[in-house]
């Protein structure tokens, strides 16, 4: 962690709001992503968790605020000063976004092999062979069977599918994977393979992880940092392991104490 | 009998031809970009040709003299009837030529002759966009030849060396005009993507349904999408050669000529196979041509 990247975050996100018409979003919303770390978004369903998201991952334009972004080349533009080609560009780039189901981040009616391998070919990679080859490294890297490359996604469990667009992902090489749910709607045993999995790539491969959950065990499991969400505000944050075990804020306290204990 | 001719020259009215005549001259000037325009109901169905026929209706003059071909062959339902139509009303005269021909109407094939400087070429299309298939938004598909996303159609192709072990796209084999817009030939066959690139004549693409012009000028770099592993090819036919005429580097049909499995490859271009035979070449099975 002592690369020279380091003195700096790779996202800023400062004073953003976004109002659907009157109604808020989310509100002042400040924070900074450094390399290397995994932050969660925690909060109930409609605490903003996802229009936040989304405005980080540039897929909505906020009303008001801005979001910084470390580019490779050294600068930190404002994401919404960047022309939209720029940040279609650096989403199938050095961004990865895992959606909560696979189906919107795949291309169900092509095989396996080729969602592993569109990222390539956006990026300019012509060589068959090359695309097959990182394919099905990927493949095997996320447990899937090489043998199932040339198999429709929809051929695949859920827990599969939502591995492969992991893997998807993860093949260009990202500096910042963005994660809405990724465990969300699975059962405990292929969400505990996935967590392990997730869990290993991101300390292998050195990724910033924005990831928003409404599951404190995938925080607690997977995350640095959280940050806590109520009616689309930030109303607490810190280290996970601190907020779990001593929440300050009534709301935090209230959600701690809703997990289910077995 | 001659009948009488009630419709306005070339059947569209004057100010149509305008509005199609500006959208073909935007996809000139844009080689290879899907132009949209006011596509009008034409007295014959969606895929008989009605995008080719607006735009013939549009460019077609008194002098012009006009070629009509169906899968390569002037004497197919779609040809016959579509150069019945102008000669009603347009009564401009019509040909089975290729070099006689100042504007050639014609569906997925180009003619074997190279054409010339002086002719124009209009395709009728069905499907324009060559990304359809794999993004259905249009929304999409637009933004993605906007910002010249076109990962996406190798994609495609990356799925037919995956199932089919080869480039299995036959026609409608996309091709890059110009270095920038991703283009559907479609639904000519790959074999003809070779005679698009740098052709001296102009090439006009019309679909109707879909309501789009787009155009390669004379001259132009027109190249088909490939992999480095997997370069682009034609269709081959070893050992094959024309049954009427002998000719061997051409588009074949393969025709069934009895009910005893007999069957005989000819050219798909009539034109070219009947000249070829006036000027004295003949196949092995010259007694089929009343067939054919």
């Amino acid at each position: 962690m002592n690369s020279a990247g380091v003195d700096s975050p790779l996202l800023r996100c400062s004073d953003l709001s976004k109002y659907y018409g009157r109604q808020p979003g989310c509100i002042d919303v400040s924070f900074e992503l450094w390399p290397g770390e995994v932050l969660a978004i925690v909060g109930e369903s409609g605490s903003g968790k996802t229009t936040l998201l989304n405005c980080l991952s540039a897929n909505l334009e906020p009303t008001s605020g801005t979001v910084e972004y470390a580019m490779r080349d050294g600068t930190m533009p404002n994401l919404f000063d960047l022309g939209e080609a720029e940040r279609r560009f650096l989403m199938r780039t050095d961004w990865g976004f895992v959606h909560q189901n696979p189906a919107d981040g795949l291309r169900m009616a092509v095989s396996a092999g080729a969602n592993v391998g569109e990222r390539l070919m956006a990026v300019g990679e012509r060589h068959y062979g090359k695309i097959r080859h990182s394919a099905s490294d990927w493949l095997e890297r996320v447990e899937i069977e090489t043998g199932r490359i040339d198999d429709y996604p929809r051929t695949f469990s859920g827990g599969m599918r939502q591995r492969l667009q992991i893997a998807c992902n993860l093949i260009s090489a990202p500096r910042l994977v963005f994660m809405d749910e990724p465990t969300g709607g699975l059962d405990v045993s292929v969400q505990a393979r996935i967590l392990d999995l997730l869990r290993g790539l991101v300390s292998d491969l050195g990724l910033s992880v924005i990831v928003v959950t409404h599951d404190l065990a995938v925080a607690r499991l997977l995350s640095h940092r959280m940050m806590v969400m109520k009616d689309g505000r930030v109303i607490e944050s810190g280290l996970t392991d601190q907020v779990l075990d001593d929440p300050q804020e009534a709301y935090s306290q209230l959600l701690v104490s809703s997990i289910l204990q077995v | 009998m001659k009948q009488e001719n009630f419709y306005n020259f070339a059947y569209l009215d004057e100010q149509t031809k305008r509005m199609i005549r500006r959208a073909i001259l935007k996809a000139i000037a844009i080689p290879g970009y899907q132009v949209p325009f006011a596509s009008r109901e034409m007295p014959m169905p969606y895929g008989w040709g009605t995008g080719g026929v607006q735009v013939t209706a549009s460019i077609i003059g008194k002098d012009d003299v006009l070629k009509m071909i169906d899968q390569g062959s002037d004497d197919t339902t779609n040809a016959v009837a579509l150069r019945g139509f102008f000669e009603l009303t347009a009564g401009v005269e019509s040909t089975t030529e290729t070099s006689e021909a100042s504007i050639i109407q014609t569906r997925h094939r180009i003619p074997e002759d190279d054409l010339t400087e002086d002719q124009v070429i209009v395709f009728q299309v069905p499907i324009p966009e060559p990304l359809r298939f794999l993004e259905p938004r249009e929304t999409e598909t637009r933004k993605m030849h906007a910002l010249e996303e076109y990962g996406l159609m190798h994609v495609k192709l990356y799925e037919d060396i995956a199932t089919h072990g080869h480039i299995a796209t036959s026609y409608a084999y996309p091709v890059k005009v110009m270095d920038r817009y991703v283009m559907d030939p479609s639904p000519t066959p790959k074999f003809d993507n070779p005679k698009m690139h740098k052709m001296a004549a102009l090439q006009l693409y019309g679909a109707g349904r879909e309501k789009r012009i787009y155009a390669i000028p004379p001259y132009t770099d027109v190249v088909s999408l490939d992999f480095e592993d997997y370069p682009f090819s034609v269709q081959e036919w070893p050992d094959t050669e024309c049954g009427l005429c002998g000719a061997t580097e051409v588009y074949f049909d393969e025709v069934v000529t009895d009910d005893h499995g007999g069957r005989m490859f000819c050219c798909s271009d009539s034109d070219y196979c009947e000249k070829r035979r006036a000027a004295g070449h003949t196949g092995k099975q010259p007694d089929q041509a009343a067939e054919v």
